[in-house]
């Protein structure tokens, strides 16, 4: 009949939108509510969250009573900032001149076709995030592919298939 | 000058200082800009982001200068200009700056002057040419050509990128001056640009529509959907609410195409809201009436309000429907007296007009049966004020706002219903100058930005002033010399509150006791506060208590006769307090004079060559239900629509059905026009002379500025004829005319003439032509002598909650429309941004009730019921709902409570209580006796039916098949219904 289904919808989301809010209210609770914390509220939530969601940015800018436009201004303007969910798995790789001349675009492709994703975009099982940099500071390494916080030198399109083979076996 | 409230010309003393621009010798203001230094002294700076009303912004780096003894290039218009400066402001390197600077900009403009509707009024365009910018040079800049999406989701105006060149002025506008916050300029480098929250369309986003933005912007990049250009302008004032903006109406043959805000005004100096600047095309709408229209033999008056128009009324001369109503009018009136006459005038029209149709019923009619719809929003305000302070108006100026350290607003939203002041408190409380105490059991814009927000239960009002009165004489906070010199009374009133204990507020109000001690000192602490309410205080059958409560505590500190301070009815319609004013109320003349002093009917009548009657006639409200009792047998009804404005819908359609004739003059066939007798099609604001008096008591020209269609009149002049049909000819030439004669007989507008209204108008009292006006009363003593303390009592609202009514509704008014809807629904824009009506109810009660967002749901009181979409929000609290009145389609009035205020007969619009049910249960329940049950007490249900095991096992699992095969095939939203219900009842 699926009936129970949109019955049940609702309540999953408002379970949901629950969970999210009471996290982010966990947070909000640290701060006293003055506008100049918004860049630190910014930073926790996405830190706790992964990303910064729509309805979170709106409860924040009513929290520091700043106009919520403003708080989105602010979040697109510094890349650290997600407004999408990013998967479990951070990967960026180095796009620095010397990365670039070591061949950093065919493992960005490799990447791209493996995952089956863009650079900038997130796996649909919210596993792998692909994202390029302009440098690492690691140059001597290069090409460089950072995997969350552990660094992979002198890449190969072989290593990086490698990689990632290592990491979805886990 | 500007919209802004502490502008910086405001902020500059009187004293000047003197420099040197471009070797001339320049004054200007202590405290301007370079840029304002040179401008004042007619030099041009070229420059894209400075507004005279925004603060300096420095983006665009056109208005660059060279300052002797300063290094670089400063931009004008962010460096303070000194005593003994001299500036260049065209050398070759300032020049070859603003040339780079200029190309920069146009290289991520996408240009395409001849088909831009801004061509030829572009900023970016004349700056261009100043500086002699060459296509090949910016060209070379061109970084992409890359098009972004245009925004087309507005109805007014469309948002188009590729034209933006980010000057920020439509940011600042939306900040500064509307206290929006919609839009503000997100992403970086590049692929910076104007978004609103989550970079959706402007519809969705928290823009109200107000135009600030689209008036500034220097490009196409914000453009009206409307584009032609007028060919003349008229100045003249805005038909909706009672702030009395002034406005320029762009007119093209005899249309109007453009509003802008009359920057001279101090009233709205230069500003407008969504209704002032979209609203207007309703006087073009195809459904205004342009002939007099009878009701043809046979058409009896039980039709439907949506019937058809055409088939039951039939187009006559205006000398036809006019001998017809007078000779029925002088019919009537000789068979069952005068006092079977009713007439209804109206806070839209003019006070000429006003004054008019007052004169017609005392003097032609011979009844003082006339009123109009302040007895549904401030009649309280009107008896508790006169009894109080002597004067029933606003005591200060609509500047005063700006001038005060503490605003308390008290059943106001102020931010919808009186948007320009609405904005003055925002920008204040922006300020950080200011604290801000609001009262509302919603929470509304204001009590988000509020220091503290008072959530009070609806119609416990009075319990919640008491309360803080009682903290503030408890601790000796209140202005002991101010009692002593200026009032009488104090001793009761401290009697009386002593009882008001915080903690028996609490129990009352619902808030809590920490809160009504911090608002009492926050009150009394402040050197100059203000009070400024609405309809949240009016519109009880406690109105005159407390609105006589609000004046108690603006006296118990000292707040009247002082600037920044005061007593501040916020007035709904934009001519409510001329319409008072001119005596278009039963007990009183013009100027509040009353009907029953002897004096007072012998001047009227010496000045009318008649006989008056000396009993007060009836009030609307009275009116209504005189007419159900057949006592009343004719009603004229003149530009109102009491069928949607009056409480208890279904009782006030039965009255008017029942009279004998009723007349109805109005622009546009309105609900109550379609049980009329005969309609007249009358003229509307703009195409009319004649005065409004705001909210401020400023009396202020209106201006006409097109033809009335058809065969269509102004008010004043119908009556007029009426009146000379009838064998009493009142010899107008002219609404000047009129307003001779309402000088000669109303002391307060004594000054009032036509010739002295043009620029900003007058404030009344004005005794006499050299009268300057007065924009503040009861200074140094009050109208009455003595301000006078009432000590009143709480009283609980006329209707209480029950199992059968759980919700409280109170009703209100939105943004985007207007009382009854007739003008705002027939607004393009207006209706596209406002469609329908929607019932707020809080997220508590919608799990409760197992409803959702956007559901269909059946509002129903004791009196009738209604179906609307439900929005859920914690903008309403726990055990409250919402709904605007401005629908034809879901009316709250079928819903409201005529009981009335014992004193000034306003009925409590506020408070019914309702049941709130998802409409495809209510239908479904009409025929099922057991889904009726489980939807009004689901526990009792279950225990009341003898079940079967099985079926109460079907019940408890939520099997709908079994349950279908009881009740028949049930919709799909009341299967979810049932299951989430049943759930619940576990």
């Amino acid at each position: 009949m699926g009936i129970s289904q949109p019955t049940k919808a609702p309540e999953i989301i408002r379970e949901r939108d629950e969970i999210l809010s009471s996290q982010i209210n966990e947070i909000l609770e640290l701060y006293r509510g003055e506008r100049s914390e918004l860049i630190p509220i910014l930073q926790e939530v996405q830190q706790r969250l992964g990303y910064l969601p729509e309805a979170g940015l709106k409860r924040i800018a009513r929290y520091i009573d700043l106009p919520e436009s403003t708080v989105f201004g602010v979040a697109t303007f510094y890349a650290q900032f997600k407004l999408v969910p990013t998967g479990r798995n951070m990967i960026r790789v180095c796009r620095g001149t010397g990365c670039y001349v070591r061949g950093a675009s065919q493992i960005l492709e490799t990447l791209e076709r493996e995952l089956g994703i863009k650079a900038g975009e997130t796996t649909s099982d919210l596993e792998y995030t692909l994202e390029t940099v302009a440098c690492f500071g690691s140059c001597a390494l290069a090409p460089v592919v950072v995997v969350n916080d552990r660094v992979y030198g002198r890449m190969t399109t072989e290593k990086a298939q490698k990689i990632l083979a290592n990491k979805k076996e886990k | 000058m500007t919209s802004t409230v502490s502008t910086v010309s405001e902020q500059k003393g009187l004293e000047t200082i003197t420099l040197t621009i471009d070797g001339k010798e320049v004054q200007a203001p202590k405290g301007s800009t370079v840029l304002e230094a040179a401008l004042g002294a007619d030099i041009y700076i070229p420059t894209l982001c400075y507004d005279p009303d925004l603060t300096p912004y420095g983006a665009c780096r056109l208005c660059l200068v060279e300052i002797e003894g300063m290094r670089g290039l400063p931009t004008s218009c962010t460096t303070a200009a000194t005593d003994g400066m001299v500036v260049h402001t065209e050398t070759p390197a300032v020049n070859q700056a603003r040339r780079v600077a200029m190309e920069l900009i146009m290289a991520n403009h996408h240009g395409d002057c001849l088909t831009c509707a801004k061509n030829q009024q572009c900023e970016l365009q004349k700056i261009a040419r100043y500086l002699n910018i060459e296509q090949e040079h910016f060209d070379r800049l061109r970084k992409s050509t890359q098009i972004l999406p245009v925004d087309t989701g507005h109805p007014a105006f469309i948002r188009d990128p590729n034209k933006c060149i980010l000057c920020g002025k439509c940011v600042r506008a939306c900040h500064e001056i509307a206290g929006a916050g919609a839009i503000d300029i997100a992403f970086r480098g590049y692929a910076a640009k104007v978004s609103t929250m989550g970079d959706k369309s402007i519809v969705e986003s928290l823009c109200e529509s107000c135009g600030e933005c689209l008036a500034r912007c220097p490009t196409g990049s914000l453009l009206p959907k409307q584009t032609v250009s007028p060919t003349r302008e008229v100045k003249t004032i805005c038909p909706y609410c009672g702030v009395g903006c002034s406005i320029y109406l762009g007119i093209r043959g005899n249309e109007i195409v453009a509003v802008r805000g009359d920057e001279e005004s101090p009233v709205n100096r230069g500003g407008l809201c969504v209704k002032g600047r979209f609203g207007f095309d309703f006087t073009n709408h195809p459904n205004r009436l342009t002939r007099p229209l009878l009701r043809k033999e046979g058409y009896g008056k039980n039709i439907e309000v949506d019937g058809n128009f055409q088939e039951v009324f039939r187009e006559a001369s205006w000398d036809e429907a006019l001998e017809l109503v007078a000779d029925k009018l002088t019919h009537i009136k000789e068979k069952y007296g005068p006092d079977s006459l009713g007439v209804l005038s109206s806070a839209k029209f003019t006070n000429e007009e006003n004054f008019v149709v007052q004169k017609f019923a005392r003097a032609v009619l011979g009844t003082n049966n006339v009123d109009h719809c302040a007895r549904l929003c401030h009649a309280s305000t009107v008896v508790a004020a006169l009894a109080a302070f002597g004067d029933g108006a606003m005591s200060n100026s609509i500047a005063d706002f700006a001038k005060a350290d503490l605003l308390f607003v008290i059943g106001s939203n102020t931010t919808e219903c009186h948007p320009i002041i609405g904005r003055i408190i925002r920008q204040r409380m922006e300020s950080g100058e200011i604290k801000l105490i609001v009262a509302d059991p919603r929470n509304i814009d204001l009590a988000r930005r509020a220091t503290v927000h008072l959530r009070h239960k609806p119609g416990t009002d009075v319990a919640l002033l008491n309360a803080i009165m009682h903290v503030i004489i408890e601790e000796g906070l209140q202005d002991k010399e101010f009692i002593r010199g200026r009032t009488e009374g104090f001793d009761e009133l401290a009697a009386t509150v002593e009882r008001y204990t915080p903690e028996m507020a609490e129990e009352i109000t619902g808030v809590s006791k920490a809160d009504i001690v911090r608002a009492a000192h926050l009150f009394a602490k402040a050197d100059r506060a203000a009070v400024l309410y609405g309809m949240g205080i009016t519109q009880h059958t406690t109105g005159t208590d407390n609105v006589k409560s609000l004046a108690n505590l603006l006296m118990l500190t000292g707040n009247m006769g002082r600037e920044g301070t005061g007593f501040s009815p916020l007035r709904g319609q934009n001519n409510v307090q001329g319409a008072c004013d001119m005596g278009a109320l039963p007990n009183v003349y013009p100027g509040y004079q009353r009907v029953n002093v002897e004096e007072n009917r012998l001047k009227f009548e010496s000045a009318w060559g008649t006989t008056l009657s000396e009993t007060p006639g009836l009030t609307v409200t009275e009116m209504i239900d005189a007419a159900h009792q057949g006592k009343i047998k004719v009603m004229y009804v003149i530009g109102e629509n009491p069928i949607m404005s009056e409480p208890y819908m279904s009782h006030v359609k039965q009255a008017l059905q029942q009279l004998e004739f009723l007349v109805v003059q109005d622009i546009f066939p309105s609900e109550t026009a379609f049980l009329a007798d005969v309609i007249l099609p009358a003229a509307a604001f703009a195409e009319k002379d004649g005065t409004y008096t705001n909210t401020e008591r400023r009396v202020q020209k209106l201006n006409k500025a097109v033809d009335p269609p058809g065969e269509a009149k102004p008010d004043w002049q119908i009556v007029s004829e009426l009146a000379e049909k009838m064998g009493h000819p009142f010899g107008y030439e002219n609404t000047a005319d009129i307003m001779e004669e309402i000088a000669s007989l109303t002391p307060i507008y004594g000054g009032i003439r036509h010739r002295r209204l043009e620029e900003y108008g007058l404030q009344w009292p004005c005794y006499d032509e050299l009268d300057p006006g007065t924009p503040m009363l009861h200074m140094g003593t009050f109208t009455r002598g003595l301000g006078k303390f009432h000590a009143v009592e709480y009283r609980p609202p006329a209707e209480s909650v029950s199992e059968s009514y759980p919700l409280i509704l109170t009703t209100g008014r939105v943004l985007e429309h207007w009382h009854t809807g007739t003008m705002s629904r027939r607004s393009e824009v207006l209706d596209k941004l406002n469609p329908s009506g929607v019932v707020d109810i809080h997220p508590d009660d919608a799990f409760k009730l197992s409803i959702s967002d956007g559901d269909l749901v059946t509002i129903a009181s004791e009196r009738g019921k209604i179906e609307a979409p439900v929005r859920v929000t914690d903008k309403s609290s726990p055990g409250l709902a919402f709904l605007a009145f401005h629908w034809r389609e879901s009316p709250a009035n079928a819903l409201t409570n005529p009981a009335l205020d014992p004193v000034a007969k306003i009925p409590e619009f506020k408070v019914s209580a309702v049941r709130a049910m998802l409409s495809v249960l209510d239908r479904a329940s009409q025929d099922n006796e057991f889904l009726a049950k489980l939807a009004e007490n689901p526990a009792e249900a279950l225990k009341e039916y003898q079940l079967s095991e099985e079926e109460k096992a079907a019940i408890i699992s939520g099997d709908i098949r079994k349950i279908e095969s009881w009740t028949g095939k049930l919709d799909n939203r009341l299967k979810q219904w049932l299951i989430a219900k049943l759930s619940q009842e576990k």
